[in-house]
């Protein structure tokens, strides 16, 4: 894997550990961390954080019997189930996502497919794949999108991103990304609001397709 | 608080723990852990026999999970915090919490003593670094780390997460991490 250039800024990696990111972001910034030592060593160290909070709380009594009560569960209760795990390109919080399926495309026109992995009020997840050389119609946004990707790459106004690579696309920002030769570019996209797109699709149809 | 091998207590009982699957010791991050446990809970929001409960539940998950605590890369407060922090959102949002891909360690890999002794002694200048902030810095931060459940939306200006009234936090952390930074190898 070629190296990651494009991080996940501080203030995320932080709200992430301080568990403050909706659970959108939370998916990709969680894949980023899996994808990437140098952001999850931050993470960590963010965690620590959290670590030093809990030991300095003042305690608050238990219930009588409570620690007996948890010793006698240790061999009743069952075990957690197992971790998701990585599959192929899919890092661990994907296949979460994906509920350990492989994805399900769906046909967006010009060989450009995706999957809406969580679509609500508070903006959506999906899986997009672009054809080499076939650009994502353009789009500007409501809010702030995150974008990693996990198989080939795509370049727009703000560089080239590659393999691990996370772009962070604010309001104001109308890029139109295009996938670089070579293989199919798939990412992970999450949005705090529902994409306006201003060329491909009228806005009537929007929440037909979800997007 | 430390003992000579860097660790503090509750990562040595967590250790055992993890190999020996010692109930003594678990007793132990029980006791030390559990009342805390309780107290992040009831602040963010819990009544007090839920709260009970989701200690239970947290502990068991710690007895379940403690084959994945790594000490080169966190102490066991840190450690405990993350599970009890992903359980608390499980519980806000009705859906799992998403947790990251566990690292695959190369067996047999030897305690790295100066990587442990490197991060115990950044944890205590992070402590130190508490001890040294204005209670209601302190309070603040203690309001996200363990209250302040996730946002709807994130501020659309800026991305930001952290709003004007949590603009202190920023603050309060960032200066810890100038704290971390400044760590002279000795
Ligand atoms: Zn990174």
């Amino acid at each position: 894997m070629s190296a990651i250039s494009h991080h996940i800024p501080d203030h995320l990696i932080r709200a992430h550990a301080a568990g403050q990111l909706p659970h959108h972001f939370a998916v990709v910034v969680a894949a980023h961390l899996s994808m990437c030592d140098a952001c999850r060593a931050q993470a960590e160290a963010e965690e620590m954080v959290g670590g030093a909070l809990l030991d300095r709380l003042a305690p608050a009594a238990l219930q009588d019997g409570a620690r007996d009560r948890l010793l006698a569960a240790l061999d009743s209760a069952p075990p957690p189930p197992p971790a998701p795990r990585r599959s192929g390109i899919f890092p661990a919080p994907v296949m979460q996502a994906l509920d350990g399926q492989p994805p399900r495309w769906r046909m967006l026109g010009g060989g450009i497919r995706q999957q809406v992995l969580s679509a609500d009020e508070d903006g959506s997840l999906r899986l997009l794949y672009i054809p080499p050389g076939r650009a994502v119609p353009e789009h500007g946004h409501n809010g702030l999108e995150l974008t990693l990707v996990l198989q080939g790459a795509f370049s727009d106004s703000e560089g080239r991103f590659g393999v691990g690579d996370v772009e962070l696309a604010e309001d104001d920002l109308d890029h139109q990304p295009v996938a670089c030769p070579g293989a199919p570019c798939i990412c992970l996209a999450a949005t705090d609001a529902p994409l306006r797109f201003t060329a491909f699709l009228p806005r009537l149809l929007q929440p037909l397709f979800r997007i | 608080m430390t003992t000579p091998d860097g660790f503090t207590e509750p990562t040595q009982w967590l250790i055992a723990v993890r190999d020996r699957r010692d109930r003594a010791a678990f007793a132990r991050l029980f006791d030390h852990f559990g009342p805390r446990l309780k107290a992040m809970l009831l602040r963010g929001g819990l009544r007090d026999g839920s709260a009970e409960d989701v200690v239970q539940d947290v502990m068991l998950a710690v007895w379940h999970k403690a084959a994945q605590f790594d000490p080169h890369r966190a102490e066991a407060s840190a450690w405990i915090y993350r599970i009890a922090r992903n359980r608390q959102i499980d519980l806000v949002r009705r859906r799992p919490a998403v947790v990251l891909e566990e690292l695959e360690e190369p067996p047999g890999n030897e305690p790295d003593a100066p990587q442990i002794l490197a991060l115990a002694q950044e944890a205590r200048h992070l402590r130190a670094a508490l001890d040294r902030l204005a209670p209601e810095q302190v309070q603040a931060i203690q309001k996200a780390y363990m209250e302040d459940m996730p946002h709807s939306e994130i501020s659309r200006t800026t991305g930001l997460p952290l709003g004007t009234i949590k603009s202190r936090i920023r603050l309060g952390l960032e200066r810890l991490r100038h704290e971390l930074k400044d760590l002279k190898p000795e």
